[in-house]
C-alpha cells in the first residue's frame, strides 16, 4: 500500500500519530502525478504549494485538486477556456481561502469542460481528460479532471462544481464519491459563474468519511456571496452512522426508464436491496415532471450562462482579438472577434441558445415556461419528501462512454445528466457513491437525494451502504 | 430556426459566426430547440415561475467603507491600460 492510495482520513490519522509527515504525503502525491498524469491528463496546471514545514502544520495538510473555475490568487484560472488564458485572479475564492486556512496543500488545478459546459471533459481548451478505469473512455464532466485526479490517486480529494450533475456524474464514471450540497450551503464567491441559480461547489472524495470532512471545511455562510444561506453547519462526521433503521427511502417509479443501461439498473436495484437489508424501508414515489427537467434546464442554464458570460468581451483580462478586415465598428468587431476566437463550439451554442430564449418574442415561450416547469419539478420533490427521507436513483443512465462518442451530438450528451439535473432545479443536496461495475469494469454510481440542508441524512445512508459493500475500496490499474 | 435567425442571435450575443459555420450551428440549435419544445405538453397556466430556490430576498449589508482592490492590482493583468483605466478600441466614430 502506497501513501497515495490512502483516503484523507487515513492520512490524517497517520500524520497525527506521527507515523508520517505532511511533507511525506505531499511528496508521495507529487510523484504519483508525475507517474500517471501523462496518461490521465486530469490536471491542467500544477501549483508550487508545499505543506508548512513547521510552526503551523494546519489541521488538514492534505493534497487537493481545485477545479479550474475557482479563483486562486495570482495563479492562472481559466475555466479551461481560451478566452481566459492569462487571467490571474487578484483574490482567492472563499473555498480556496478555507482550504488554505486549514493547511490544505493545493497540488494542481483540475481539467473541466470549458466553463463547465459539458458532461465528458472533452470541451476543455487543453484537450480531454481520460478515465483512469479505461483510458479510452471519458471521466464524465464537467468536473472530469477533479474526479479523475482522485480516482487515479493523484490527490487525496478535490473540489468541483455542479450545475446539472457536474460533480455527481464524473464521480459515478470514476468510481468515487461526489456531493452537490444544498444551494446556498457553500459559498460561491470566487467561483466563475455558469448558471447562478443552479451552481454549487462540492467535494469529490475516495469515500463518504472524506466527503463529510471536506464538507466541514468548505460549508458555511459567507457575506461575500449573497446567495449563501446563514444556516448553522453541523459536524458532518457525526452523521457517519452505520445504521439506517427507520429511514424511509423513496424510489421514483419514473427512474427505471428506457435508455437506462440494464447493467446500471441491476447494480442500482442490488444497492436498494442492501439498504433494505440494513433496516431501511423502501417505498415507491412519483416524480412525474422529472422527464421535463432536462428541457427546462437547457433553457434556464443557457439563459443564465448567456448573461454571465457577457462579461468575457476582451475589455479587461484574458484574450483580445480584432478581425483582419473591419466588419462593423472597431469596438463591436473587437467583442465579436474575441468571443469568436475565445469560446469553443459548445460555449457558443449555449450562449446563442440562452440569448435566443431571452430574446424579444421568445421569452414567454421558452424562458418563462422553463421557470414554470422548474416549479413543477420542485413541487414533485416537496411532495415526495412528505413521505420519505431520501430518494435513490441511478446517477447516470450509463457507465463512462468512449472519448469522441458524443461530441458531435450535443443532445445525446445532455441526456447523460437526466438523473442529476432535477436536484439542481430544486436546489436540494445529492450524492453519488460507487455501487458496482459493468462487465467492462467501469464503475456505476448510485445517487441519493434529500431535502434542503439534509446532507446529514445522505451521509448516514451513504455511509451505511458503503460500510456494507466494498466498491469504494477498488482501484483502477494505471501502471 | 434558419441561418438568418442564427445570424441575428449571434449578433445579439456579440459572437462572430463565419458563413461556413452557420449551417452547423443552425442544425445543432434547431435540434436542441425541438427537444425543449416538449415543454409545450405541460399545462403551466396557473403555475408560478421559479427563478431561484432559496427563500432569500433582498439581501442587504451595512454600507461601510472598507479597503478594496487597489487600482494597480485590478489593472495588473489588463490587456491594455491607459492612465489607470482599461483601454479599448474607439467606441464613438
Amino acid at each position: 500500500m502506497n501513501l497515495y492510495n490512502l483516503t484523507a482520513h487515513e492520512l490524517l490519522d497517520q500524520i497525527k500519530s506521527g507515523q508520517i509527515s505532511a511533507v511525506d504525503v505531499c511528496l508521495a502525491f507529487r510523484k504519483r502525478i508525475v507517474d500517471v498524469d501523462g496518461k490521465v491528463k486530469a490536471l491542467v496546471r500544477l501549483t508550487q504549494d508545499a505543506p508548512h514545514d513547521n510552526g503551523c502544520p494546519g489541521l488538514f495538510p492534505i493534497p487537493i485538486a481545485i477545479k479550474d473555475n475557482m479563483c486562486i490568487r495570482d495563479v492562472e484560472t481559466t475555466c479551461c477556456s481560451k478566452i481566459l488564458k492569462g487571467f490571474r485572479p487578484p483574490y482567492n475564492a472563499t473555498v480556496v481561502e478555507k482550504i488554505i486556512e486549514q493547511g490544505g496543500v493545493i497540488l494542481g488545478q483540475a481539467n473541466m469542460d470549458e466553463f463547465a459546459f459539458g458532461s465528458s471533459c472533452e470541451t476543455s481548451c487543453y484537450g480531454p481528460t481520460y478515465n483512469p478505469w479505461d483510458l479510452k473512455c471519458v471521466p464524465g464532466g464537467s468536473s472530469g479532471g477533479s474526479a479523475a485526479s482522485v480516482a487515479a490517486d493523484e490527490v487525496a480529494w478535490a473540489l468541483g462544481s455542479d450545475t446539472g450533475g457536474s460533480i455527481r456524474q464524473p464521480a459515478a464514471f470514476c468510481g468515487i464519491v461526489g456531493l452537490k450540497p444544498t444551494y446556498g450551503r457553500v459559498s460561491r464567491y470566487g467561483l466563475v459563474a455558469f448558471a447562478s441559480s443552479l451552481d454549487q461547489i462540492g467535494p469529490l472524495t475516495k469515500d463518504v468519511h472524506d466527503c463529510a470532512l471536506l464538507m466541514n471545511i468548505i460549508s458555511g455562510y459567507d457575506q461575500r456571496d449573497s446567495t449563501s444561506v446563514n444556516v448553522p453547519v453541523p459536524d458532518y462526521t457525526a452523521s457517519l452512522i452505520k445504521d439506517v433503521k427507520g429511514l424511509r427511502i423513496g424510489i421514483p417509479k419514473e427512474c427505471f426508464i428506457e435508455g437506462l443501461n440494464p447493467e446500471v439498473e441491476t447494480s442500482v436495484r442490488a444497492a436498494i436491496e442492501v439498504l433494505k437489508k440494513t433496516g431501511a424501508s423502501v417505498v415507491e414515489v412519483s416524480l412525474p415532471h422529472t422527464k421535463y427537467a432536462v428541457a427546462a434546464y437547457y433553457i434556464l442554464a443557457t439563459a443564465e450562462a448567456s448573461s454571465n458570460l457577457a462579461r468575457f468581451d476582451g475589455v479587461r483580462h484574458g484574450l483580445r482579438a480584432q478581425p483582419s478586415t473591419p466588419r462593423k465598428t472597431p469596438i463591436v468587431d473587437m467583442f465579436e472577434e474575441t468571443r469568436y476566437r475565445g469560446f469553443g463550439a459548445e460555449a457558443k451554442r449555449r450562449i446563442m441558445l440562452g440569448t435566443y430564449s431571452l430574446s424579444s418574442g421568445y421569452y414567454d415561450a421558452y424562458y418563462l415556461k422553463g421557470q414554470k416547469a422548474r416549479t413543477l419539478v420542485k413541487d414533485d420533490f416537496d411532495k415526495a419528501f412528505e413521505s420519505v427521507d431520501i430518494i435513490v436513483t441511478p446517477t447516470a443512465p450509463t457507465t463512462a462512454f468512449k472519448v469522441g462518442e458524443k461530441v458531435s451530438d450535443p443532445l445525446s450528451m445532455y441526456l447523460s445528466d437526466i438523473y442529476t439535473i432535477p436536484a439542481n432545479l430544486a436546489g436540494i443536496p445529492a450524492m453519488s457513491i460507487p455501487c458496482g461495475f459493468d462487465r467492462n469494469g467501469l464503475p456505476v454510481g448510485l445517487q441519493m437525494v434529500a431535502k434542503p440542508f439534509a446532507e446529514e441524512t445522505i451521509f448516514r445512508a451513504a455511509y451505511t451502504y458503503e460500510q456494507n459493500t466494498t466498491w469504494h475500496t477498488k482501484k483502477p490499474v494505471l501502471n | 430556426m434558419n441561418k438568418n435567425d442564427v445570424r441575428y442571435i449571434a449578433g445579439l450575443a456579440r459572437i462572430h459566426v463565419p458563413e461556413d459555420e452557420l449551417e452547423e450551428f443552425t442544425k445543432n440549435l434547431e435540434n436542441i430547440i425541438s427537444y425543449v419544445d416538449q415543454l409545450n405538453e405541460l399545462n403551466v397556466e396557473n403555475i408560478e415561475p421559479t427563478s431561484h430556490v432559496s427563500h432569500l430576498k433582498n439581501v442587504y449589508r451595512p454600507d461601510q467603507v472598507k479597503p478594496s482592490l487597489p487600482q494597480q492590482d485590478a489593472l495588473k493583468f489588463a490587456v491594455e491600460s491607459y492612465q489607470g483605466s482599461f483601454k479599448v478600441p474607439r467606441v464613438i466614430e
